[in-house]
């Protein structure tokens, strides 16, 4: 998908967030820039303001100042709701609704949009199939009925459903198995070079942004430290950056954690 | 008389009370939903009303139900007696359980489920109706079922206040002790009416739950049938309610009627069965509002609610007009009277001729074993003895502060405050050794209990008079015309008699006045 303008899809203008609660900021003075087509990988331990940074995006949050811009427009002048439809989400659990069959859960946003049903259930099978799920065998299923990792396919292909140029995802891998994990990462990452997605893709585990990003944005307490290409991060002599390839020199028995995108 | 039998008899009577406490327990938890369901919601929105209007429906709920029908009786359009006041009643107390459901139940949605509902761009309304009511619709039924449950508890007393229902089974019964027949009618239908609402509701609950939704597919045909069941009888319900409505309607156009009111013992009812039957006679439409509990008849009428109740002489001048307990009878009745004319515009009827007052009451075996003639008799073996004293003896100006004051009576222990008929009962069996009974309580003989005279006159004269409003005497001249025939026309024996009939006798009290009327030859 190209872009309709020259504007990057999303854009952070000097952003900082705070709340009366806590002294410090939770993001201090963020300048970043996702291009069209590209997989940001937002890498950081816990704390450090990824997950804020994220939903400042779907306006689940408003900076404090500064301006989040999307498509060109600052999130405070969007019509959230319009918003948000362009814009796929996914988080850890999934977040997928209890009550609802696979194919409701996957619909739900085709149906907001007014789509008419037949053409909600054909999009329902093509995304199950997309994600690796027998439509036949999963789509009258309940998320309770479903396995961790085939409730995550459920939830990216939720995110999926009404084709949004933007998909947010927040560790949508990180409570699984690591078997489970490297090959729904390696999935996905097929997935969204097919379909030409942007994401923007939040986690503390530097394999899996090594493996999936097409750049790493390195946050510290709630400041970017570092936004390289893979290959870069893994020359860099920042100091987080090094902190964190010191993790990878202990546990290198994984192959392949460089393969990535590239 | 076996339950069995008494069944059979009663059977009729039993159905229309079922029917008027299921009737009640229906539309007030109805009423309860539809009001409770939407504020819960609403709190949920605006955080800041939310501990407020919990903290509110949480004070309701501590209110006790009798004083809460007490404060309701005098307001305009909710108040009065009846089934309005007793479902405006039992809708305060079904609220709490269903608003505080109602937000548990949506602030307990998982809040990733939530978020990602924002994030998929729901609207408020769509996350509302989609996935915060789904989710939460088994706990909100929880509420419910538990506000049903309580009315079906709650409305027991609601014929406290001329409702009808169960209580009027339950309370009569309590009354007339040593009929178990009555409590177990009453008892026993409410108590399985509660049983079926916690179960009925809890089968819905489970159907809305989400574990239920995997199982869908297999829905047994016994779920269908519940939920049908269920249906019916809601919608039977409401269609017998809206029946009687209309005909109550109907039966209320045209002819002018007068609403008699009683106090909630035999001797009130006969009392004012006489004066509906004298009026009936004549061709009158009377209302009976009988069995109103505590103080509310009296409220009842001030309200003009009723038009006329039967009142003692001594209870109105101590325990309505808050004057100091003095012993003169003529001077309390032309007191009452003309108190009861200015404050109230209320009419005070001529003394019918015979006295209730309180009777110190001792076992006979014992008053002939001690010799025991007067109260000063007993002075000094009440160090021994343990009384027990109904609610109203203990609080009243002419009560038990007074009254032990005035012989200088100490007991073992604090006395024991109890159902007054209960007392009776107690000291039969030995549980205490003094009670304040009903000098005209029927069953003094029967039980052998011995009346201690009142050698201080402590106790001001309490005669039985009716008290009527004014306008409701020029709207009806009739009443004054029977109120004429019933001057000194009943003495303390036939009085005595007439109760016995009714309490020991378990006759009918219709029966009995009508017997009296005609030997009387009114």
């Amino acid at each position: 998908m190209t872009g309709v303008d020259d504007n990057p899809l999303v854009e952070f203008r000097d952003v900082s967030y705070s709340v009366p609660s806590l002294s410090s900021p939770i993001i201090s003075d963020l300048d970043l820039k996702v291009e069209q087509g590209e997989i940001l990988v937002l890498l950081g331990e816990s704390g450090c303001g990824k997950t804020t940074t994220l939903r400042l995006i779907n306006r689940l949050l408003t900076p404090t100042s500064g301006r989040v811009m999307v498509e060109g427009k600052p999130t405070t002048e969007w019509d959230p709701i319009r918003l948000r439809r362009r814009i796929g989400y996914v988080i850890q659990d999934a977040g997928l609704f209890p009550h609802f069959t696979v194919e409701r859960n996957i619909g739900l946003v085709p149906s907001l949009e007014g789509w008419e049903i037949t053409r909600v259930k054909e999009r329902v099978t093509e995304l199950l199939s997309l994600v690796g799920l027998d439509a036949d065998k999963f789509a009258q299923r309940f998320p309770r009925e479903l396995s961790g990792g085939q409730r995550q396919r459920v939830g990216v292909a939720r995110a999926l459903a009404a084709d949004p140029p933007l998909l947010l995802l927040d560790e949508p891998f990180g409570a699984l198995d690591p078997l489970r994990r490297a090959s729904l990462q390696r999935e996905f990452g097929e997935l969204t070079r097919r379909l030409h997605k942007s994401a923007i893709f939040v986690t503390h585990d530097l394999r899996e942004a090594l493996r999936l990003g097409s750049r790493i944005a390195l946050m510290h307490a709630g400041r970017l430290a570092l936004v390289e290409t893979p290959e870069n991060f893994l020359n860099s002599n920042e100091e987080h950056a090094r902190a964190y390839l010191e993790t990878l020199q202990l546990h290198d028995d994984e192959e392949g954690f460089t393969g990535g995108n590239r | 008389m076996t339950f069995w039998t008494f069944l059979r008899q009663n059977w009729n009577e039993m159905l229309t009370l079922v029917h008027q406490h299921l009737n009640l327990v229906l539309i007030s938890t109805s009423i309860a939903v539809v009001i409770g369901i939407p504020t819960g919601i609403l709190l949920t929105r605006k955080q800041a009303l939310r501990n407020p209007v919990l903290g509110i429906a949480n004070v309701m709920q501590t209110i006790p139900s009798l004083a809460l029908f007490g404060f309701l009786i005098p307001l305009p359009f909710i108040g009065g007696i009846g089934a309005r006041t007793a479902i405006v009643a039992l809708v305060l107390y079904a609220l709490l359980p269903i608003i505080r459901n109602t937000v548990t139940g949506i602030l307990g949605v998982d809040r990733n489920v939530r978020e990602a509902a924002v994030a998929m761009g729901m609207t408020d309304r769509q996350i509302l109706w989609q996935v915060e009511l789904p989710l939460a619709m088994s706990v909100i039924l929880t509420g419910v079922r538990v506000a049903m449950v309580i009315c079906v508890g709650v409305a027991t007393i609601a014929s406290a206040v001329g409702a009808g229902g169960l209580g009027v089974y339950i309370f009569r019964g309590l009354r007339d002790v040593g009929n178990t027949n009555l409590l177990l009618a009453g008892a026993l239908p409410a108590a399985l009416m509660a049983l079926m609402a916690d179960f009925s509701l809890g089968l819905l609950e489970q159907h809305f739950s989400v574990e239920a939704k995997t199982e869908k597919k297999r829905a047994s045909i016994l779920n269908k049938i519940v939920l049908a069941v269920i249906a019916l009888v809601l919608v039977g319900g409401a269609y017998g309610t809206w029946r009687a409505a209309r005909s109550r309607t109907q039966s209320l156009a045209g002819r002018a009627r007068v609403v008699l009111g009683s106090k909630d013992f035999t001797e009130s009812v006969l009392l004012a069965e006489i004066v509906a039957q004298l009026l009936e006679v004549r061709g009158l439409t009377v209302e009976r509002q009988f069995e109103l509990g505590g103080n509310l008849p009296h409220d009842a009428l001030v309200a003009g609610r009723i038009d006329l109740y039967p009142e003692y002489t001594g209870t109105a001048y101590t325990a309505i007009l808050h004057n100091p307990p003095i012993n003169d009878p003529r001077a309390v009745y032309e007191q009452v009277k003309r108190e009861y004319a200015e404050k109230f515009n209320v009419e005070v009827s001529p003394p019918l001729g015979f006295e209730n007052t309180f009777a110190i009451l001792v076992r006979g075996t014992e008053a002939r074993r001690l010799k025991l003639k007067t109260i000063s008799d007993a002075v000094s073996h009440a160090r021994r003895w343990r009384a027990g004293f109904g609610q109203d003896f203990m609080s009243r100006a002419d009560g038990y502060s007074g009254f032990s004051k005035a012989y200088g009576l100490k007991f073992a222990e604090q006395p024991r405050e109890m159902d007054l008929s209960l007392t009776y009962i107690a000291l039969a069996s030995n549980k205490v050794d003094l009670i304040a009974g009903n000098s005209t309580e029927g069953r003094i003989a029967a039980m052998d209990l011995v009346q201690l005279e009142d050698d201080r006159h402590y106790f001001p004269p309490y005669e039985a008079v009716y008290l009527m409003r004014k306008d409701s005497l020029a709207r009806v001249p009739l009443l004054r015309e029977v109120l004429a025939k019933l001057v000194d026309a009943i003495t303390t024996e036939e009085m005595r008699g007439l109760n016995y009939e009714v309490d020991s006798n378990k006759r009918g009290s219709s029966e009995v006045v009508r017997a009296w009327i005609k030997r009387k030859g009114f």
